[in-house]
């Protein structure tokens, strides 16, 4: 990464919901991302991985604002966001822009193709005639590679992959310089995962624009992104860059989970040791005092009930854990 | 060696509001005991359609036509049989019996009011003759088998208490219950995360080892497939366009559409490879086309691929595909 | 095998143009929503009966009563209990009053109760139902208990309390029954609202800073308009029968009008000797009932999202 500029940086960022049920019950809280910091600078694509409630869906969410952060704060270009309102939330918006994971659910089914695409240019008023917008419908349809005559088509009659194209066209209609990806293509098949990877690859190309790529599929993740992020139950554990985090993790939780990831060919896959961790993720509602990784971890200590391990830097690489910090590996 | 399971020319077709879904068509392959063969393909390829039929669960408006369905050594396709009721009875009693299915969502398989312990022992009271007592501790050790720690304690709890993982470890447990000679596991782990998908595949290899059971696995994934499967045939379009072992498939695909497949993944392994995705979508089964499935998609689509379908060209004992570039070579060789 | 494809020619191994290629086709005909929902609806042959049914009988219910020589209190009292005859179609009644005027004036009647009726239950209950379900919290909890208190009290008990205060006619009756009935649309509205809000379309939308207006009218409300038309089409034939319950029990509309209820009740005390007077209102509300179910499950299976 040469350009280093920062374009979001996240501090100390928590976001806990209220599950409490009834009005007497007793006070219940989800740690669903519980104290995360990390950078994401310009043009560059920062891959967030890690299993099923691990909290990085809910920390993209956070970002644009979904939800409300409970602690912390979101520097989008040097201005906090966390409380923005108004005209300075708008134009925030138009910068911006998700991506989500559900092709079938993420499109209004009772719009057309281009009454989707265009409702963010009608919201923002950023053209001035209803000519201009067409015609920018027309160009984003051909950017994402397809037709202009699908335009009075609606969202039910595509594929996944068309319809997740539709979705990546709403989102550019905006000139966004940021986008989050929340598992865009987890919902894909194969041949078509590689079309989304490659058009979202040139678009960032051409526009400059910076990704947060959410997902849970390594081998894609590693691909796509400059450096990784590993979340574990709301807290991310380590963080570096991408075939080097692969090639030589060191949170005993990256190793684990880059163990599992199967390989597409037989030798290799046949023949992989994979790391099997005891037991089941700890309950949000409910996570392990410390380190919240210690309940399944080889190596934990007693130290590592007592405190949260804070990230430090290693060559680069960013490691929350008391073991590897004491050089124990 | 003897085929445990033998399907020759199967075709399926469903009605359906828009017209008749061609979803399987003229699929021949057959199963070898003790191996696990992979069937890959991408949503509506007809992979998972092929092994309903074959198992006789395939939804009311479908319909299956089929020269020959052999299991072993049994004809088990529907027109073999005198009616229908006999057909159910019988498909009953292989479904329990001698072949176990795995579904991809084990939510929509457990019943969410009944408790784990009498889903399971239900099955054995039914196809076993032994009492409810031995049914109950066959069925504490299949869970101990399938690792559920406190088997005792976990039978008296419902689906709900279990995690994605367990659940589909209790459906491992249901399918191996009868010590089943083969064993279909449809997407079994595409709804888990990687490293309870790691599990869950040691887990279906070692019962596999234990049981000495046919797998079939079918799946979208190549990872997966590469991990497990000694075989492997791809589904484009409603028919298997290539088949062959893992490493004929992995390092000599002769069939365009795999070797596109193989270059759109990645391999994590691999730092600077560069993704070629296949252009297009995939073809509507509505309306198929008359030659070749992939051809709209196909780089080296030739003429003669629009306008018929490539019969099977063999390379070695256990690798066929279905292409016409085999034939183009061939007639260049004798130019 | 061999044969055959020796016989190709070699012009057909020449590489495919790719003006050829078809790979971004769609097969599926572009639709509308309702063009798609018409198509099914017409297949559900009791529901396009029903259709039909209703539309008849509303243009009867127009047309009749204009054409017709006999007004709906004219009494021909030279004539009275008459049987079906070539004058009177279906007879008259005790008072010498044609009875299909009568019928056909109580359908204008019981018609335009059982619509205005369901209309104002989907106007009040959507709105509702959906500002209570997209705002949700603490503004939720309150318009729901509210909501609560309403159905607590029995339904026929606003009805009777209303005849008293603003008396026997259309307008009570309307007033009865819509007081009370909204609050199942709205419970229903707030259950579906609550559901599609957490869809990614509505989170989408919400991304793009669409406000919050746009947000419930043009992307919540629009779809969950399919089963709210369904309960609304069958909360027509509801109205429809509280009204002749109301009227048969001789608080409804007030004579000499007549609603169904009305003409029923009137006909009871002669079912002994003239039983033909009771069944001209009785299969009327009978029709119109079965025809309004059999539209609702014919609605119901055409704008069944998951049908798509």
């Amino acid at each position: 990464m040469n350009n280093t500029e920062v374009i979001l940086k996240v501090t100390n960022l928590k976001t806990h919901f209220d599950v409490t049920k009834g009005m007497f019950a007793k006070k219940q809280i989800v740690k669903a991302v519980d104290g995360v910091s990390f950078e994401i600078h310009k043009g560059e694509t920062f891959g967030l991985v890690g299993e099923s409630g691990c909290g990085k869906s809910t920390l993209g969410r956070t970002i644009v604002k979904l939800y409300e952060p409970t602690e912390g704060t979101i520097e989008y270009k040097g201005q906090d966001i966390t409380k923005l309102k108004g005209k300075e939330l708008k134009e925030f918006r138009k910068s911006v822009q998700m991506i989500f994971q559900d092709p079938y659910a993420s499109l209004n089914p009772r719009m057309t193709v281009g009454e989707i695409i265009r409702e963010p240019m009608d919201i923002h008023n950023i053209y001035n005639s209803a000519k201009e917008r067409e015609d920018r419908v027309v160009e984003l349809l051909k950017i994402v590679g397809l037709k202009p005559d699908h335009i009075r088509r609606y969202p039910h009659e595509f594929s996944g992959g068309q319809r997740q194209r539709i979705s990546i066209a709403r989102t550019l209609a905006l000139n966004p310089e940021f986008i989050i990806c929340d598992e865009p293509i987890s919902a894909l098949d194969v041949s078509i995962q590689a079309q989304i990877i490659n058009l979202l690859k040139n678009i960032q190309k051409e526009m400059g624009i910076s990704y947060l790529f959410v997902a849970h599929d390594l081998s894609m993740v590693k691909h796509i992104s400059d450096r990784i992020g590993v979340m574990y139950l709301g807290n991310m554990v380590e963080i570096g860059e991408s075939s080097d985090l692969y090639h030589n993790p060191m949170h005993p939780y990256t190793k684990a989970l880059l163990s599992a990831v199967p390989i597409p060919d037989p030798e290799i896959g046949k023949s992989k040791k994979r790391i099997v961790l005891q037991g089941e993720l700890p309950s949000p509602l409910d996570p392990p005092s410390g380190c919240a990784f210690r309940t399944r971890c080889p190596y934990a200590t007693e130290e590592c009930a007592k405190a949260k391990p804070q990230p430090s830097m290693i060559n680069g690489r960013q490691v929350s854990c008391f073991q590897f910090q004491a050089g124990i590996k | 060696m003897n085929e445990l399971l033998k399907v020759d020319h199967l075709t399926v077709d469903f009605s359906t509001d828009q017209g008749t879904v061609h979803a399987v068509r003229d699929v021949s392959f057959c199963v070898y005991p003790q191996e696990v063969l992979g069937i890959v393909g991408e949503s509506g390829s007809g992979k998972s359609q092929t092994m309903y039929s074959v198992m006789g669960l395939l939804a009311d408006n479908g319909k299956i036509m089929a020269e020959d369905i052999l299991f072993d050594g049994k004809k088990i396709h529907e027109s073999a049989f005198k009616n229908h009721s006999e057909y159910e009875k019988t498909m009953q009693h292989i479904r329990g019996n001698d072949m176990a299915m795995i579904f991809q969502d084990p939510m929509t398989f457990l019943n969410p009011v009944l408790k784990i312990g009498t889903q399971l022992i239900e099955p054995l009271q039914n196809h076993t003759k032994m009492s409810k007592k031995e049914c109950e501790q066959k069925a504490i050790e299949l869970m101990r088998q399938v690792g559920i720690p406190s088997p005792e304690k976990r039978m008296n709890q419902y689906p709900y208490e279990f995690s994605g993982g367990m659940r589909q470890r209790i459906i491992i447990a249901m399918a191996l219950a009868c010590n089943p000679k083969l064993i279909i596991a449809d997407e079994p782990t595409t709804a888990l995360d990687v490293t309870i998908q790691a599990q869950v595949l040691e887990l279906i290899q070692d019962m596999k080892e234990k049981l000495g059971s046919s797998v079939i696995m079918i799946t979208h994934d190549l990872g997966v497939v590469a991990s497990l499967c000694n075989r492997i045939a791809i589904m484009y379009g409603g028919k298997i366009v290539e088949i062959g072992t893992d490493k004929e498939i992995f390092y000599e695909p002769k069939h365009p559409y795999t070797q596109g497949l193989l270059n759109c993944i990645n391999n994590p392994e691999d730092d600077d490879k560069d993704l070629q995705p296949i252009p297009g979508s995939p073809p509507d089964l509505l309306n198929p086309p008359k030659g070749c499935p992939f051809v709209d998609r196909c780089e080296k689509a030739m003429k003669i691929c629009k306008q018929q379908m490539p019969s099977a060209t063999a390379f070695s004992k256990t690798h066929e595909c279905a292409c016409w570039l085999n034939e183009l070579k061939k007639r260049e060789g004798k130019k | 095998m061999e044969e055959k494809e020796l016989m190709l020619d070699d012009s057909l191994f020449e590489p495919l143009d790719s003006s050829e290629k078809n790979n971004e086709f769609i097969a599926v005909e572009s639709k509308t929503y309702l063009q798609d929902a018409w198509r099914r609806f017409k297949k559900n042959k009791l529901a396009l009966f029903g259709l039909i049914f209703l539309i008849l009988i509303t243009l009867a219910a127009i047309i009749i009563p204009m054409v017709s020589p006999f007004t709906y209190d004219g009494q021909d009292l030279a004539n009275r209990n008459a049987l079906p005859n070539m004058v009177h179609l279906m007879g008259t009644d005790k008072l010498g009053r044609d009875i299909m005027v009568r019928v056909m004036y109580g359908a204008r009647i019981s018609l335009t109760i059982g619509f205005v009726a369901a209309f104002l239950n989907l106007i009040i209950g959507v709105i509702y139902g959906g500002i209570s379900g997209f705002v949700g919290g603490k503004v939720d909890m309150v318009m729901m208990r509210i909501v609560d208190c309403i159905y607590a009290i029995p339904s026929m008990l606003y009805v009777i309390l209303i005849m008293m205060i603003f008396g026997s006619n259309m307008f009570s009756v309307l007033l009865g029954i819509s007081i009370s009935s909204w609050v199942g649309m709205a419970r229903q509205v707030r259950s579906q609202i609550q559901t599609l809000k957490q869809q990614e379309f509505s989170m989408a939308a919400f991304v793009i800073g669409a406000s919050k207006k746009r947000i419930l009218f043009k992307h919540l409300i629009i779809n969950c308009m399919g089963p709210i038309i369904v309960s609304a089409t069958l909360m027509v034939p509801n109205a429809i029968f509280t009204e002749a319950f109301l009227s048969f029990i001789g608080i409804g509309i007030s004579a000499p009008q007549a609603s169904w209820g009305t003409l029923a009740s009137e006909a009871r005390g002669l079912v002994q000797s003239y039983p033909i007077q009771i069944i001209w209102p009785v299969a009327a509300i009978c029709l119109t009932m079965l025809s309004l179910n059999f539209i609702g499950d014919g609605f119901g299976e055409a704008l069944d999202p998951k049908k798509r």
